[in-house]
C-alpha cells in the first residue's frame, strides 16, 4: 500500500495524523484497512447505493463522472451527486424513452473516442484526459465538426444535469429562490431591485391607489 | 347493449362541468331547477389531488412533462391526446384538440387571463368587412360580465378612459398587485414604443370575497389553489351550486348522444357510464351542452335522427363550421440589465402583473391585416423546473457551453435574466377550418370521433410576423439580445398551430337566421327550443382576448333565459 492511499484511508477513519510526513507501520496500515471495511459496510447498510435501473453499471458511473465535471462542487454547494442528478437522469431514461439511444449511443461514442486517444473508456481516463474529451465537446459553437456527435451527447448530459441539480433542494438553496411560499401581503419590489433596473412605482402610481 | 334509463326527469341536463358548464349549474339551481350534471372525467379534490406549494424534487421526475403537457404538477387531467380517444385531420390538415377529462374541466390549471371584450369584438364585420357580427352587442353581455368581476372575482384596473383603449371597457375589479421589477423595466420599453402597457386582469383574487381566501402569492396557480383563491369551476361555481341541494353531479360519464323525440324536443342525453362501459341515459326537460366547443358539436353531429339525419339543431349544416383558435407566437430574450438583480421573491400571483393589450386601432389599411392581438409577457427568476435553462450553449450572455465550475456560476449568473412574450391574436374565421365526424374512427367508447380540417390565412401569418417584429423591438429597448431565431416566412413566424393555443371557439355558431346558424342570440337552438350550448360553441368571431370569460359571461345570460323562459312556461 502506497502512502497516498493509507492516508487518505486514514482521513476516512478520522484520525490522521496531526503532523504530516509520519511514516506508518505496516501492522498500523492493516488496522486502519480494517477499519475502513467496517465503517464502509456499516454505511452501506445504513443507506443502500442506488442501482440504476435504465443504465449498466459502467454507464451510470461514465453519466456520474460527466455529471460531476458539469457541476461541481465549491464553496456554495455540493456537486451532481450530492443533488442526486445521477439518480434523476437514470429515472428519466425510462420515463422518457425518446432520451435513451442519444444517452446510451452518446456513452458509447465517447467510450470508443476515448479508446482511440487514450487506450481507455471515459471513466478509466485521467484528470487531464478527462478534461481533453469535455473540452472539446463542451463548446458547440468551436467543437469540430468530427465530434458533432459527442457534442449533442454532451448538451444532453448537460441539460439533465442543470435540471436535476438545479431543481434539487441544495440546487434551490444554491439559487438562493425566495418564492413558492406564502406571502401575507404582497409588496412589490424592494428598493435594491427597482434602482438596480432603474425604474420606479413612480409612474404607475394611479393605477395602485385603492379607490 | 342494455340502456339503463333512470326514471327521474330532470329540470335541467347539463354535460360539462368547466367553465360554462359551472356558470350553467350555478344560475339553474340558484333560479330553482334540479339539474343533473354529466361529467366525463371522475372528480379532482384540489386538497388531495393539487400541488401547491410542493417542491420539484418531491417527484423523481422534477415536473417533467410526460404525463401532463405542462408538466406532471400541473391541475390537469387530460391534454392534446388521450388514450383511446383519437380525433383525426383531414388531407394537409393540422389541429390539436385539448381535452381536460376531470370535473371542472380545463378551469383547473388554465391561466386566468380574464379579459373582458369590447364593443368591437362583437361587430368585426362591421368593421372590416370580414366573418359575420354576433347577433348580440357588447351591451348585451356587459351585465353578465359585471356579474362574474362580482361573483367569481378579478383583479386589473379601469383604464379605457386613460388609455384610450376604449375596446377594453371597464370592469368591476379587485385591486391589481404590484408589478415586478422587471415588469416595470418593461414598461419601460412599451412605453418609449408606444406600446400600451396595464395592469392584467386576472380571476385571481387579491381581497378575499365570498368565504374564499386572497391569494397568498405563490405563483402555483396552475396546479389548482388549495386556499380557493383563484377561479377554479369546483371551487367557486359548484360549491354554491351544491349548496342548493338541486344538483346532482356524475362523473365518470362520457355523453354521446342527445336523444330527441317526434316532436323535435331534447328528452335527456345517453351516457357510457366510465367505470362500468354501461351505456345509460339521463331524461331532462332542458338539455345544455357545456362539454367545449368541439365535444358539443360532436354531439350535436352524432346525435341523428329520422327528423335530424344531419345531426341534431343541424339543419343549416353550420354544425362544426367556422372552427377558430387564438393566434399565438411567442420570443424570448435575454436582458443583461437583469443580471444580478438584488434577489427578493418575484413570484406574486400565478401569472403577469402588467400586459400588453391591443394598442393600434387597425383596419387593414394601416396594417396588412385585420384585427389585432395581445401580449403577455413573463419571465424573471421563477420556481426552477423540469428544462431548467435547457440550452445554455446557446445562450446569447454565456460562454457557449462549458462545464465544471464556470457553468455552475454562469447558470447562476444568467437564470432569471430572461424575458418572454406571447402573443395571442384574433384569427378570421374561414370556410376551410371546420370539423366533421370521420367516417371510419370511433373512441374506445364506441363514439364516432371529430375529424378536423384547418387552414390559416395570410391575415393570421402577417399577425404572428407583427408580433415576433413587436417582441423583438421590446427585447431590444431593453437591452437584450432574443434568445434563439426569429422563424421566418417558411415557418409561418412561428405561428403556433391550430388547437395550441387552447382557444377554441365557433362550431355551434349563434345567429338570427335559422338557415346559416344552429343557435339563435340566447344560444338556444333554433331547430330545438329546449337545447342549449353553453361553451365556446355559439361564438360567431374570437377576440384577440382569451375567451374564456365570454363563454361565462355568454352562459351566464343563457341560463338566466332558460330561468325565465321557464317561468314564463315557453319552453
Ligand atoms: C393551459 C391552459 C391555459 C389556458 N389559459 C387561459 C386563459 O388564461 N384565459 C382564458 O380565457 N382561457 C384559457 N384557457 C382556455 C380555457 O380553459 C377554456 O376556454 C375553458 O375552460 C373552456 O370552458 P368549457 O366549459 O367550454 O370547457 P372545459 O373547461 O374544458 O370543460 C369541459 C368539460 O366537459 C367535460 N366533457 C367533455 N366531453 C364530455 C362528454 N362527452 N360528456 C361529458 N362530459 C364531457 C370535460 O371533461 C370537461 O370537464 C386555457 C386552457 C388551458 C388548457
Ligand atoms: S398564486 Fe394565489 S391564487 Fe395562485 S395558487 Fe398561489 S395562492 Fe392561489
Amino acid at each position: 500500500m502506497d502512502d497516498m492511499n493509507r492516508r487518505k484511508m486514514l482521513k476516512v477513519l478520522g484520525t490522521a495524523p496531526a503532523m504530516a510526513g509520519i511514516a506508518w507501520t505496516e501492522a498500523e496500515a492493516q488496522q486502519a484497512h480494517q477499519h475502513a471495511q467496517t465503517a464502509k459496510k456499516a454505511a452501506a447498510t445504513a443507506k443502500a447505493p442506488y442501482k440504476p435501473k435504465f443504465f449498466t453499471a459502467h454507464e451510470y458511473a461514465t453519466v456520474t463522472a460527466f455529471a460531476n465535471l458539469i457541476i461541481p462542487k465549491d464553496e456554495r454547494s455540493g456537486n451532481a451527486s450530492d443533488a442526486g442528478v445521477p439518480e434523476f437522469i437514470d429515472f428519466m431514461m425510462i420515463d422518457q424513452p425518446d432520451r435513451q439511444l442519444l444517452m446510451r449511443g452518446g456513452i458509447k461514442w465517447v467510450d470508443s473516442e476515448c479508446r482511440k486517444q487514450f487506450g481507455q473508456p471515459f471513466v478509466k481516463c485521467t484528470a487531464a484526459q478527462q478534461t481533453q474529451i469535455c473540452d472539446a465537446l463542451a463548446y458547440p459553437a468551436k467543437a469540430r465538426p468530427e465530434h458533432s456527435h459527442g457534442v449533442r451527447f454532451f448538451s444532453a448530459v448537460r441539460d439533465l444535469t442543470a435540471t436535476g441539480f438545479f431543481t434539487s433542494k441544495i440546487g434551490i438553496a444554491d439559487l438562493d429562490y425566495k418564492g413558492n411560499t406564502f406571502v401575507a401581503k404582497w409588496t412589490g419590489a424592494p428598493k435594491e431591485a427597482l434602482d438596480h433596473l432603474g425604474v420606479s412605482y413612480e409612474p404607475v402610481k394611479e393605477w395602485y391607489r385603492e379607490g | 347493449m342494455q340502456v339503463i334509463r333512470s326514471p327521474k326527469v330532470y329540470d335541467v341536463v347539463v354535460v360539462g362541468s368547466g367553465a360554462g358548464g359551472g356558470i350553467a349549474a350555478k344560475v339553474l339551481t340558484e333560479a330553482g331547477a334540479e339539474v343533473c350534471m354529466l361529467e366525463a372525467g371522475p372528480q379532482w379534490d384540489q386538497a388531495r389531488d393539487g400541488k401547491m406549494l410542493g417542491w420539484p424534487y418531491e417527484s423523481p421526475r422534477r415536473g417533467a412533462p410526460t404525463e401532463r403537457p405542462f408538466g406532471e404538477f400541473d391541475a390537469a387531467w387530460g391534454g392534446w391526446e388521450l388514450p383511446g380517444e383519437p380525433y383525426t385531420a383531414g388531407k394537409g390538415s393540422q389541429f390539436d384538440w385539448f381535452r381536460a377529462r376531470m370535473l371542472g374541466g380545463r378551469t383547473n390549471h388554465w391561466g386566468r387571463i380574464s379579459l373582458r371584450w369590447g364593443p368591437d369584438d362583437f361587430r368585426r364585420k362591421s368593421i372590416d368587412g370580414l366573418g359575420d357580427d354576433w347577433p348580440i352587442t357588447y351591451d348585451d353581455i356587459k351585465p353578465y360580465y359585471d356579474k362574474l368581476d362580482e361573483f367569481v372575482g378579478i383583479f386589473g384596473t379601469n383604464h379605457a378612459a386613460q388609455t384610450g383603449l376604449h375596446n377594453e371597457p371597464d370592469g368591476k375589479f379587485q385591486p391589481p398587485p404590484l408589478p415586478r421589477a422587471y415588469e416595470l423595466y418593461f414598461k419601460q420599453a412599451a412605453d418609449k414604443l408606444k406600446i400600451a402597457c396595464v395592469p392584467s386582469r386576472l380571476s385571481i383574487l387579491t381581497r378575499p370575497l365570498n368565504g374564499r381566501a386572497a391569494c397568498h402569492y405563490c405563483a402555483q396557480c396552475g396546479r389548482g389553489c388549495t386556499t380557493h383563491s383563484n377561479f377554479q369551476s369546483p371551487t367557486v361555481l359548484l360549491p354554491p351550486a351544491m349548496a342548493t341541494g338541486k344538483l346532482t353531479i356524475v362523473t365518470g360519464a362520457m355523453a354521446r348522444e342527445v336523444l330527441s323525440n317526434a316532436e323535435g324536443k331534447a328528452t335527456g342525453v345517453s351516457y357510457i357510464d366510465t367505470t362500468t362501459g354501461e351505456e345509460k341515459t339521463v331524461q331532462g326537460r332542458i338539455v345544455v351542452l357545456a362539454a367545449s366547443a368541439c365535444e358539443s358539436a360532436r354531439l350535436l353531429l352524432n346525435s341523428k335522427s329520422a327528423r335530424f339525419p344531419n345531426g341534431l339543431a343541424n339543419g343549416s349544416g353550420a354544425v362544426g363550421k367556422y372552427l377558430t383558435d387564438s393566434t399565438g407566437a411567442s420570443l424570448s430574450g435575454f436582458i443583461p440589465k437583469m443580471v444580478g438583480m438584488p434577489n427578493h421573491n418575484e413570484d406574486g400571483t400565478g401569472g403577469m402583473h402588467l400586459y400588453m393589450p391591443w394598442w393600434l386601432h387597425n383596419v387593414k389599411d394601416k396594417l396588412p391585416f385585420p384585427r389585432g392581438y395581445h401580449i403577455e409577457p413573463g419571465g424573471g427568476r421563477r420556481m426552477p423546473g423540469f428544462g431548467f435553462m435547457g440550452g445554455i450553449e446557446r445562450h446569447p450572455g454565456g460562454s457557449g457551453g462549458g462545464y465544471g465550475k464556470g457553468l455552475k456560476d454562469e447558470y447562476r449568473r444568467l437564470w432569471g435574466a430572461t424575458i418572454g412574450f406571447a402573443g395571442r391574436g384574433e384569427m378570421v374565421p374561414n370556410k376551410d377550418t371546420y370539423m366533421d365526424i370521420d367516417p371510419n374512427v370511433v373512441d374506445k367508447w364506441g363514439i364516432p370521433v371529430p375529424r378536423f380540417h384547418w387552414k390559416f390565412g395570410d391575415e393570421e401569418r402577417l399577425q404572428a410576423r407583427h408580433m415576433m417584429e413587436t417582441f423583438k423591438a421590446l427585447i431590444e429597448e431593453m437591452g437584450g439580445t432574443v434568445l434563439g431565431r426569429i422563424p421566418g416566412p417558411e415557418e409561418d413566424y412561428g405561428l403556433a398551430a391550430g388547437g395550441r393555443i387552447i382557444h377554441e371557439a365557433g362550431v355551434v355558431r349563434m345567429g338570427d337566421d335559422p338557415n346559416a346558424a344552429p343557435l339563435n342570440k340566447y344560444c338556444q337552438a333554433h331547430e330545438v327550443k329546449n337545447l342549449f350550448v353553453a361553451d365556446a360553441g355559439p361564438f360567431v368571431s374570437q377576440a384577440d382576448k382569451n375567451l374564456t370569460w365570454t363563454i361565462m359571461a355568454l352562459a351566464w345570460r343563457t341560463c338566466e333565459y332558460i330561468a325565465d323562459q321557464r317561468k314564463a312556461l315557453s319552453i
